[in-house]
């Protein structure tokens, strides 16, 4: 029975009875407003509840369902998200499946996302999701037995009254739970008392993915639907004129037509259409700067020394420090263009009928992806319905709309139901990138080697911002300017895991190395001693938490026997990203002449862990990540497009090319924060310094091995 | 277009394509069995292999021509109720991310291992080598390889 409908379309959870007779709980992983509770019918709940996105239902026999409405990418949140909840309502892990919940505007809410912050977002809902129906069920099984629900407990599926003896399982209560009102306060678990959280629990879909089910975007197929494949423009340039008979004469082509600067192939299967999509006369003319590699070196160079900056932070008075330094440290890094490159190529699935339109796919963001569409057909949104399947990777990749445009501007033009698909040509020259970067940075240190003055400027392209101006070391130095620009590419970039931090990072770790080296310091020393002065005399606004810098610096020395064995040289490098706080260190020992990289140790302080499992696959998976590409991977251009075009030029780490990985993390006591990112940025320059302490070379650019660093020796890589 | 006969995973198929037609394209767009994934399209990443008469094979650069005659086995017939060892092995050591490379990892293990079922670190890692995992599962798949094999 619903009590105040309208108020009620901004609360948290709703419950219900099922028509099966079971207990439905509807609640949002990703809402804002702070949790309440209403009691609905059924129908009520399905109908209004549009700010839901999640549902928990208990069958009669027990078993608990919980519908994961959030796009999967590897991130492992299919399985972790379900466990907070089964942790609060002492659920038995064996009787909870996860389902996918198709995003349906008649049902879910229409906000979602994913990446690190799902987390510590959504930790509370979960457990207060999982907290009220247990809160229900205990109050079902107190009314039955006449018993107060104090001296009821729950474990693992099964309430129990111990003195009267009388215990049932969840499916029992589930009836009368449904009748029953959530209070406004909730009890959540004392954390020494999760028996889910924390433990290893593994991927709910492993069967299927190991036994190739049908579960992505381009798996899926729909009798009758066509497929289409489509050339894209070079960045800065437009289409003047095509000739499509050639590839119209192709067997299996049913049509060629443009939209924008795109033309579509469409046909029965994919092989005749990359085929035809070849045969593709198109010319070209420039509508725009039409940029190569080296034209963004030329204003790289040029906006650095003479572009107008923005001031990002200024902190005292850094031209009195540097003139009364005893020693200036000053260097540049850059960074390549990269893609993002997920294993899965773009794809999706449009099908328009009247008014409406149907849109199944890959997508990290399916409710931009719904209003593109929207807008595209000038339709309201909730006539566009996403259906997200599992992602083969994302890497900020899928947080665009563009393909999902694409095909809803194909599927518009041929009037018939249709998938697009991208190849791996099209995922590197029709990209979406992260965009190359350069950095420079001064330090000036006094007579002790102290920091006494820290510049930084950032050169980025369409970033906005390319610092983090609050991260350390700001905050530990009196005197710091930050300064940033940015320049307007016609090359198409975007967030690529770790934004900006991914080689900011590097760079920065990097310097504070040269730093410790001018200062005579050792690189772990020259950290604490920053730290403290963060820690006892702050100076402007710390956006970390110096403490737990501290830890996880301290634990990586520690772990990684740091300074110890003079045979091993070692790199260390720590940063704070996306809430958690990881620090590296990378060993290399000389063989044979060659610095030989053999282990990666590294200290996560990200909160509580929910999944052991999960945790340790995203910080390796993060650290292979920054590793393979600071060390191989490039994306050049000419004339606004990319040379590297398929895994034979676009260089990806592999299985031989990755070292052993200790991974390590602290319990700082803090509720869970991001897992997906903050393992990668610290790893280029963790390796970046270990091959300076063994080789005396300083690598400021990547990818290391297209440096003239490496034109006489060879880094090689062996697991330890 | 012409006629191909095509045993796959134990039964007998026929598909009209184009003879230059991929492997990859007739089992993912003719025949239902999207399991085989497309990547790279160019014997880069192992995403689409599968067993030609138990040969791990990249079928993406497989014409359906050269196949008449051949015994071929996808992830869907690897096993009949997904328990082979190698299969098994990925359970328990829990290797995907994403997941979409995995198919392709586990048929270039089983041959491999049909081959050598005692390898070395350094064997499997030279095996496994020809296989992408952009979400860097490697350690993962490496020991997952070590556990299925008979040097376990
Ligand atoms: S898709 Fe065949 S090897 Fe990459
Ligand atoms: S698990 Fe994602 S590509 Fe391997």
């Amino acid at each position: 029975m619903a009590t105040n409908i309208k108020e009620s379309r901004r609360d948290f959870l709703k419950i219900a009875g099922t028509t099966a007779g079971g207990l439905l709980i509807g609640f949002n992983w990703f809402g804002c407003d702070s949790p309440k509770v209403e009691v609905l019918s059924t129908d009520e709940v399905l109908a209004q509840a549009k700010n839901f996105n999640a549902f928990l239902s208990i069958a009669p026999s027990g078993d608990v369902v919980i519908y994961s409405p959030n796009p999967e990418l590897g991130q492992n949140i299919k399985t972790s998200f379900p466990m907070v909840v089964a942790e609060e309502l002492d659920a038995d892990w064996a009787k909870v499946r996860v389902l996918q919940a198709n995003l349906d505007t008649e049902k879910y809410d229409r906000q979602l996302t994913g990446g690190s912050g799902a987390m510590p977002h959504s930790w509370e809902r979960l457990r207060k999701a999982g907290a009220a129906a247990k809160f229900v069920l205990v109050a079902a099984a107190a009314e039955t037995w006449g018993v107060s629900p104090e001296e009821i407990a729950v474990s693992e599926g099964v309430i129990t009254h111990s003195a009267s003896g009388k215990s049932g399982h969840f499916g029992e209560f589930v009836e009368k739970a449904a009748s029953i009102s959530i209070p406004d306060e909730l009890a959540l678990k004392d954390k020494k008392d999760f028996k889910i959280i924390g433990t290893p629990v593994k991927n709910v879909d492993a069967k299927e993915i190991y036994t190739g089910k049908s579960m992505y975007g381009l798996d899926f197929h729909r009798e009758g639907m066509k497929y289409a494949m489509i050339q894209r423009a070079p960045f800065g340039m437009k289409v003047s004129k095509y000739d499509d008979s050639k590839a119209r004469g192709v067997t299996g082509v049913s049509e060629v037509v443009q939209f924008g600067n795109s033309i579509a192939v469409v046909g029965t299967s994919t092989w005749p259409l990359m085929k035809a999509k070849k045969l593709l006369e198109i010319d070209y003319v420039p509508d725009g700067n039409v940029e190569s590699t080296a034209d963004h070196d030329r204003i790289f160079q040029e906006l650095m020394s003479t572009g107008k900056a923005e001031v990002k932070r200024k902190d005292g008075n850094v031209a009195k420090a540097f003139q009364a330094a005893a020693q200036v440290v000053e260097a540049e890094y850059q960074c390549p263009f990269l893609a993002h490159s997920p294993m899965e190529p773009e794809n999706f699935f449009a099908h328009i009928q009247g008014d409406r339109c149907e849109l199944i796919g890959p997508t990290q963001t399916p409710d931009r992806a719904r209003q593109t569409a929207a807008q595209i057909l000038g339709i309201p949104p909730e006539n566009v319905s996403v259906e997200i399947t599992r992602l083969g990777g994302g890497f900020g990749r899928r947080l665009r709309a563009d393909y999902v445009e694409e095909a809803v501007h194909v599927a518009k033009a041929i009037q018939a139901p249709v998938k697009i698909i991208w190849n791996r040509e099209d995922e590197l020259t029709g990209g979406a990138y992260r965009p190359a970067v350069r950095y420079k940075f001064s330090a000036a240190l006094d007579e002790n080697g102290s920091m006494i003055g820290y510049k930084l400027k950032g050169v980025g392209m369409n970033a906005g911002n390319t610092t983090r101006e609050n991260n350390f070391p700001s905050g530990a130095i009196e005197n710091v300017l930050i300064e940033s620009i940015s320049y307007d590419s016609s090359i198409t970039t975007n967030a690529w895991r770790a934004p900006i931090t991914n080689f900011l990072a590097y760079a920065e770790q990097s310097f504070l190395d040269e730093v410790a080296l001018a200062a005579g310091k050792d690189p772990v020393d020259l950290r604490l001693e920053l730290y403290e002065k963060a820690k006892n005399n702050p100076v402007g606004e710390l956006g970390y938490d110096v403490d737990r810098m501290i830890a996880v610096t301290k634990a990586a020395a520690e772990k990684s026997n740091w300074g110890k064995n003079p045979g091993v040289k070692q790199g260390l490098s720590v940063y704070f990203s996306h809430r958690s706080y990881v620090a590296q260190v990378a060993d290399i020992e000389m063989e044979g002449g060659s610095p030989t990289l053999k282990r990666i140790t590294a200290v996560t302080d990200c909160g509580m862990v929910v999944n052991p499992i999960g945790a340790n696959h995203q910080v390796r998976g993060g650290i292979v990540d920054g590793m393979g590409h600071a060390m191989y991977t490039n994306l050049t251009f000419e004339n606004g497009v990319p040379k590297q075009k398929n895994y034979d030029s676009y260089r990806l780490i592999r299985m031989k090319e990755v070292p052993e990985i200790n991974t390590h993390f602290l319990d700082s006591g803090f509720d869970p924060t991001g897992l997906g990112e903050p393992a990668l940025p610290p790893t280029g320059g963790a390796i970046a310094n270990a091959i300076f302490a063994a080789t005396g070379r300083r690598l400021r650019s990547q990818p290391f091995i297209e440096q003239k660093e490496f034109s006489d020796i060879k880094l090689e890589i062996k697991r330890a | 277009m012409a006629t191909f006969n095509l045993k796959i995973n134990g039964q007998s198929k026929q598909v009209d394509v184009d003879e230059d037609t991929p492997l990859l394209w007739v089992l993912r767009d003719h025949l239902g069995l999207v399991g085989t994934k497309f990547s790279c399209g160019i014997a880069q990443c192992g995403s689409c292999t599968v067993h030609i008469d138990g040969t791990a094979t990249f079928s993406c650069v497989t014409p359906v021509s050269s196949l008449e005659g051949t015994e071929i086995t996808t992830i869907e017939g690897l096993s009949e109720k997904g328990d082979h060892p190698v299969q098994k092995a990925w359970e328990e050591i829990d290797v995907a991310q994403c997941g979409y490379c995995q198919a392709g990892q586990i048929m270039q293990a089983a041959a491999f291992l049909k081959e050598n079922p005692s390898p070395s670190m350094e064997e499997i890692d030279d095996a496994m080598n020809r296989n992408i995992c952009r979400c860097g599962t490697y350690h993962k798949i490496r020991e997952a390889v070590a556990l299925a094999s008979k040097s376990n």
